[in-house]
């Protein structure tokens, strides 16, 4: 989404961070000390800094967009997925490490929502690098105690009768959100209905919806 | 934090800068090495205490926490850190100068 900067944009239309073209911070200096103190002592080597760079920026919401689809499509998968959701994501080919992942099915009647109160543990296997606003200490402060005022936040208002849950992660249990369906996406395939997930959607912090 | 009051949602978004993203690999890669984890990540962050949270941006707490937990395991000095960072830093004036 743009925004009003005049900054230049990256081509996800986001400004960038301070990078290399400014005057460089102390938290930088300490980065290039550590990452080269740990190469020069063998306990790293820049190929695998580089590779997991790499592997970062190839995950991406896309991935986890496929699973929801997959859970829509395929009971016995959605079955699966509420059972041991690691095991299931490992089965679509996802890397998810030793990560310890539920999947939370939000229904007609339950909503559920995600946060990390701590820090900001998050499926990033699945969905990528964390958003800011889930970083930010008015997200994780305020989620557990008044859902519905972030949930408005985010353009989402639900009937009172509709059940909200929000699910606390820790570093070694994270949580996916599996969307409820809308009724007019029901038929379409898989690759299909995976266009129709969004980032927010598996949060909880969104709903599905059409792709544009 | 959870449960405290707090403002309005902010949903500016950044993209990641490089620094940024070594410092993530950082973690991930001296994890998997067996160095640290992430719990050890976290004592250290939570001892830096509410002025720290407000004062340092999110990666700037992570490798101060991540270096903390490399000389507590030895795997380097306090002194090797000093040397290098001194090195680096006379080396320019930007991070694509010094890195």
């Amino acid at each position: 989404m743009p925004h009003d900067h005049h900054e230049p944009l990256s081509p996800s239309g986001h400004p960038y961070r301070a990078d290399d073209d400014r005057d460089l911070t102390y938290w930088q200096v300490m980065e290039i000390a550590v990452r080269e103190l740990l190469i020069e002592k063998g306990h790293v080597s820049a190929t695998q800094i580089q590779d997991q760079i790499n592997t970062m920026d190839a995950r991406s919401p896309a991935n986890g967009a496929r699973l929801v689809a997959k859970a829509w499509t395929d009971p016995a998968f959605k079955y699966a997925l509420i059972e041991d959701a690691s095991q299931a994501s490992r089965e679509m080919g996802f890397d998810i490490g030793p990560m310890h992942l539920i999947a939370l099915e939000n229904t007609e009647k339950v909503h559920n929502v995600i946060v990390c109160t701590l820090c900001s543990c998050y499926p990033r296997n699945l969905l990528g690098l964390p958003p800011d606003w889930y970083k930010s200490r008015a997200y994780r402060s305020r989620a557990v105690v008044e859902p519905r005022k972030v949930l408005s936040e985010f353009g989402l208002e639900f009937n009172q009768k509709i059940q909200i849950r929000v699910h606390d992660s820790t570093a070694d249990m994270r949580y996916i959100i599996l969307p409820y369906q809308p009724a007019e996406s029901v038929g379409l395939s898989e690759a299909e209905l995976a266009n129709w997930v969004t980032r927010d959607s598996m949060i909880g912090v969104g709903l599905p919806r059409p792709p544009a | 934090m959870g449960g405290d009051p707090a403002g309005k949602i902010d949903h500016e978004q950044h993209d990641f800068a490089l620094w940024e993203k070594r410092v993530d690999a950082l973690l991930v890669i001296s994890s998997s090495a067996g160095l640290m984890n992430t719990d050890s990540l976290r004592r250290v962050l939570e001892d830096m205490g509410e002025e720290t949270y407000e004062n340092m941006s999110y990666y700037e707490r992570w490798i101060s926490s991540i270096c903390q937990n490399m000389i507590e395991v030895g795997a380097f000095s306090t002194l090797e850190l000093a040397t290098k960072m001194e090195i680096i830093k006379s080396r320019g004036a930007t991070y694509g100068d010094a890195s």
